[in-house]
């Protein structure tokens, strides 16, 4: 007895020597590139910004995939979109001043640790911090994003719109997050941890489909798309929807379909679930907005 | 609010296609509001009609039973590059919208 808890000891300090190294998110995106590249060799490295279009197997959702880019919904959307992000404040200012170069070309630096706040920010808190520095209140500043009724839905979708096409000004961008403070790779590992956890009666972890089981179909008609390329199409138009909507409400769903208590959205953790899965896309084009099973 | 009507051509086998995308609820008139416990009234597009140069090409009877935010597309042949198509929508509210390009 004594033996084997030595031995555990032994382990544990292995162990906790361990994530010191692993700890490292460079090493993370190493390991996780090539866990994809190993599980599906024929998959080209930029073809993972197309979901889980790009997977063998899934040639069939591609083809509908393709057919629905040709003339898509979502252009009804982006055109909301357009039109608040080009609409003046009362006090005369646009959207475009509370960003770096007019919000173009920066949307691939999103979500970021933010040094000042100290937390994690996404493009959606941005644009509605912009609101309330300029005094302007939507639908969305005021609403229950977390319920879905048809009042707070269609703020929900407004701000998806809006998200959407802040989105499209870094189309086709490259994916590139700042990891060079500790807070961002503390947020990271909070991300990392919740990625990895598994939750809900089904006892799943976002893991276990994403990586596990990517390519495969879970109850027969949802296809799991690979982690790898996860954030570059959100916000998107899901068949299922009609609409298009939040990452943070795909997270919301994802996590009721898994029989999980979904959390809030714009929540703390999501934001830190956002920054890792996105870290771990580095280096995709930004295909925001795009259609997605 | 508004109605967006957008309009596309493009070929496709040796025809054209003209490809119509509204945002219209497409209400069939069955649906209840879970809060109000009342039926939403119908509210959808009965009639779109095709013009190339100005002639009526097609008239499309549209029901209830056609999807919210439809995509309605015809296949014209012989349609010149440079032709002018219209289209016009109505539906059982009164309500219209219209939309114009050029063949490519």
């Amino acid at each position: 007895m004594k033996r084997i808890l030595m031995l555990a000891a032994a382990f544990g300090l292995a162990g906790a020597m361990a994530p010191a190294v692993l700890a490292d998110p460079t090493s993370d995106l190493r390991q996780f590139r090539g866990f994809f590249q190993k599980k599906f060799p024929t998959v080209k490295f930029d073809e993972y910004a197309s979901g889980l279009y790009a997977l063998p197997g899934n040639e069939g959702y591609r083809e509908q995939w393709k057919a629905y880019n040709e003339f898509s919904p979502y252009e009804l959307g982006m055109a909301n979109g357009k039109k608040q992000w080009d609409t003046p404040f009362q006090n005369g200012k646009t959207f475009a001043g509370c960003f770096q170069n007019g919000g173009k070309n920066i949307a691939q630096h999103y979500p970021y640790w933010d040094e000042a706040g100290q937390k994690v920010r996404t493009a959606e808190m941005d644009l509605t911090d912009c609101l309330k520095k300029n005094g302007e209140t939507r639908s969305f500043t005021t609403a229950d994003l977390d319920k879905d009724d048809d009042v707070n839905r269609k703020a929900r979708v407004e701000l998806a719109e809006l998200t959407a096409y802040f989105y499209s000004l870094s189309k086709g961008k490259r994916i590139s997050i700042d990891m060079s403070k500790p807070g961002a790779v503390k947020a990271y590992e909070d991300g990392k941890k919740y990625w990895w956890q598994r939750r809900g009666q089904l006892n799943f972890a976002c893991a276990n489909c994403h990586m596990d089981l990517a390519g495969k179909n879970m109850g027969g008609n949802q296809p799991l798309s690979a982690a790898l390329g996860h954030t570059t199409a959100w916000p998107a138009q899901r068949l299922e929807w009609g609409r298009l909507e939040t990452i943070h409400w795909r997270y919301k769903t994802c996590n009721s379909q898994v029989r999980a208590k979904p959390l809030k959205h714009g929540s703390e953790t999501y934001n830190n679930l956002q920054l890792y899965e996105t870290y771990l896309s580095s280096g995709l084009p930004l295909t925001a907005p795009d259609m997605r099973n | 609010m508004a109605r967006q009507t957008r309009i596309r051509t493009r070929m496709q086998d040796g025809a054209t296609e003209i490809l119509v995308l509204v945002n219209h609820p497409m209400e069939t008139g069955q649906r209840v509001n879970p809060q109000t416990k009342e039926k939403i009234p119908a509210h959808f597009i009965q009639k779109m009609t095709f013009m190339l140069n100005g002639k009526e090409v097609a008239v499309v009877d549209m029901g209830v039973a056609v999807s919210k935010d439809p995509l309605v597309g015809i296949r014209v042949k012989g349609a010149k590059a440079g032709a002018k198509v219209r289209i016009t929508w109505s539906d059982n509210k009164g309500e219209s919208g219209e939309a114009e390009t050029t063949v490519s």
